[in-house]
């Protein structure tokens, strides 16, 4: 089992988001940076794939030098090996990032030998394109199911899950597949520290594909409008369950 | 003026709330020129498209799409824009909607934008589209023969027109490739409580309640007004509760009519998935934590102490 998993690095965002000057960046000055939660629930998945049937996981990120960090993170809970696709810090429309991903993969298959599984998050954190693991399936000829929550991979096939109004809807394809995956799909582990001591040691291919024109190009980005709401206090500490019934009441929800 | 194609969806015999206002958008986009919807099976509630904007409705009628195949939909939506040379396609961006249209995109070699809130004719087609869920917005220029977008869900609100529309009804060409991937079960879900994302009203916890026994003044609070559980990420991360309950950008999305949160700083990640809340109700310690510019009432405390009380008041109201 070879499962390869791509991953993002985001700013850990929190209360109210600040532009950098050019408005073409958010200010992460004062950020942390963290894996996308829906690619954190992926790695979680590609580690236990490996565990479970034996194999190789392996994760590839396109962005700064600093992803690194990112990738070590990957590392640290158990996958393998990364590939770093390194960029000048600008931002990659979701198709030469696909573009940029497909030509990687060719050039790892071609030296390692084919994944059986690509995973991806539904939806990166931050730019919310919905598109990059159904691009990549696509030009790889692979079948592409997206927005799952639970997978399962036996007899060369993968079922998955995904959460729909009723139920669970059910999808069975084979294998070699791509998926993408939502949070909620596993409990992913913090690592340990000898797990992040490993990490260090294993290696990184790094490479640095040229950006090509911007067909998606981001122009400018901006802070939408507060809902500029005037919050009215009810009280203080348990002395306000009069006002706050009194309030259920008036709403009709009582 | 280009001409506009919006793709739009059903189930449980009506149509998708998002499709309409992705048609509205098509229908600003064509300024006054054809916009042509296509309609995926149930072809009784083709007639009334046309007034919501549509001015010709295709019907795509295949004995394979009984069970949901993303990629025979996205032929489909290729093929037709290709035959009625389209110069914009419009789909709702719904989980379905977004990897529909991103396959088309991706079958075309075009460009996409998921959840637009705006778009501006031209050349370029300027879309304004939502980041982080909503938190921010992106102004970007698409570059194609064709645009290719969704609408983000319930911001833009769809318009009747009173018009009408022809109505046609097709089989489109399928094969077994289109196929590969599509839907092979489905497994009911079990008969839950309130659900979240339909609730009237939602009681979270966030960080505050401190462990998953303090979760108990939640509870007790949401059963008295038949309200939905909710909790934040933090708590999903920590294993209290489940993250079925969890509220935000990568959880459930909710519009109840009051949202009530316990303990909840009101991180962006959060606040993200209860834009449609009407009324916000913050129960905090910290009067200066993020959700109380975003609340419209509060009650600064210790939600232990807080949701007993107001629990008790109600059930003294009630006589019980």
């Amino acid at each position: 089992m070879k499962v390869l998993v791509c991953i993002k690095r985001v700013p850990a965002v929190a209360g109210r988001i600040t532009l950098t000057e050019d408005a073409r960046a958010i200010d992460s000055k004062y950020l942390g940076f963290a894996i996308g939660p829906h690619e954190e629930c992926a790695v979680e998945a590609a580690v236990r794939l490996v565990e479970e049937a034996g194999g190789e996981s392996v994760v590839l990120s396109l962005g700064p030098a600093e992803s690194l960090e990112q990738l070590r993170d990957a590392m640290a809970i158990g996958v393998s090996r990364a590939i770093h696709l390194v960029t000048d810090g600008e931002e990659w429309d979701p198709e030469s990032t696909a573009s940029a991903i497909v030509d990687a993969i060719r050039a790892d298959e071609a030296e390692s030998g084919p994944f059986d599984l690509l995973l991806f998050g539904n939806e990166s954190g931050d730019t919310g394109g919905y598109q990059g693991a159904i691009r990549i399936g696509r030009a790889l000829g692979r079948p592409v199911v997206t927005g799952l929550k639970g997978l399962g991979v036996a007899d060369g096939r993968l079922r998955g899950e995904q959460a729909v109004v009723g139920g669970r809807d059910l999808y069975d394809v084979p294998l070699p597949a791509v998926a993408s995956v939502l949070e909620g799909l596993n409990m992913p582990r913090y690592p340990s520290v000898p797990g992040r001591l490993r990490a260090k040691s294993k290696p990184v291919a790094t490479s640095s594909p040229a950006r090509p024109a911007q067909r998606l190009e981001m122009l400018r980005l901006v802070v939408p409008e507060g809902a500029n709401k005037q919050v009215t206090i009810l009280g203080n500490g348990a002395a306000a369950a009069s006002a706050t019934v009194d309030l259920l009441d008036r709403i009709g929800v009582l | 003026m280009a001409t506009v194609l919006v793709l739009v969806t059903a189930a449980d015999a009506a149509l998708d709330r998002v499709s309409l206002q992705g048609l509205t958008l098509g229908v600003s986009l064509a300024a006054g020129g054809p916009v042509h919807a296509l309609l995926i099976g149930d072809a009784p509630l083709a007639s009334e498209l046309g007034g919501w904007g549509a001015t010709h409705v295709h019907v795509a009628d295949h004995p394979a799409l009984a069970t949901f195949a993303p990629d025979a939909i996205a032929r489909i939506v290729d093929d037709l824009a290709t035959s009625l040379g389209a110069g914009v396609v419009v789909g709702p961006g719904t989980e379905t909607g977004n990897t529909v249209m991103a396959r088309a995109a991706a079958r075309a070699g075009l460009p996409f934008a998921a959840n637009c809130v705006a778009a501006a004719a031209g050349d370029p087609l300027v879309v304004t589209r939502q980041r982080w869920g909503g938190s921010l917005l992106e102004q970007a220029a698409i570059h194609g023969d064709r645009a290719m977008l969704t609408v983000a869900p319930h911001v833009l609100a769809a318009v009747p027109t009173g018009g009408s529309a022809t109505v046609e009804t097709f089989t489109p060409t399928l094969d077994e490739s289109d196929l590969a991937v599509r839907v092979v079960g489905r497994i009911p879900a079990p008969v839950a409580g309130v659900s979240l994302a339909e609730a009237k009203v939602v009681v979270t916890g966030g960080r505050g309640a401190g462990s998953a026994q303090g979760f108990a003044p939640v509870v007790e609070l949401a059963d008295l007004l038949g309200a939905a559980v909710g909790c934040s990420r933090a708590v999903t991360i920590s294993g209290w509760r489940p993250h079925t309950d969890q509220v935000g950008q990568t959880g459930t999305k909710i519009a109840p009519e009051l949202y009530i949160l316990a303990g909840v700083s009101g991180a962006t990640q959060h606040m993200a998935g209860c834009k449609g809340a009407k009324a916000i109700l913050a129960i905090n310690k910290d009067a200066d934590a993020p959700v109380m510019a975003l609340a419209d009432y509060a009650v600064i405390g210790d939600m232990h102490e807080i949701l007993p009380a107001i629990s008790a008041e109600i059930r003294r109201r009630r006589g019980s």
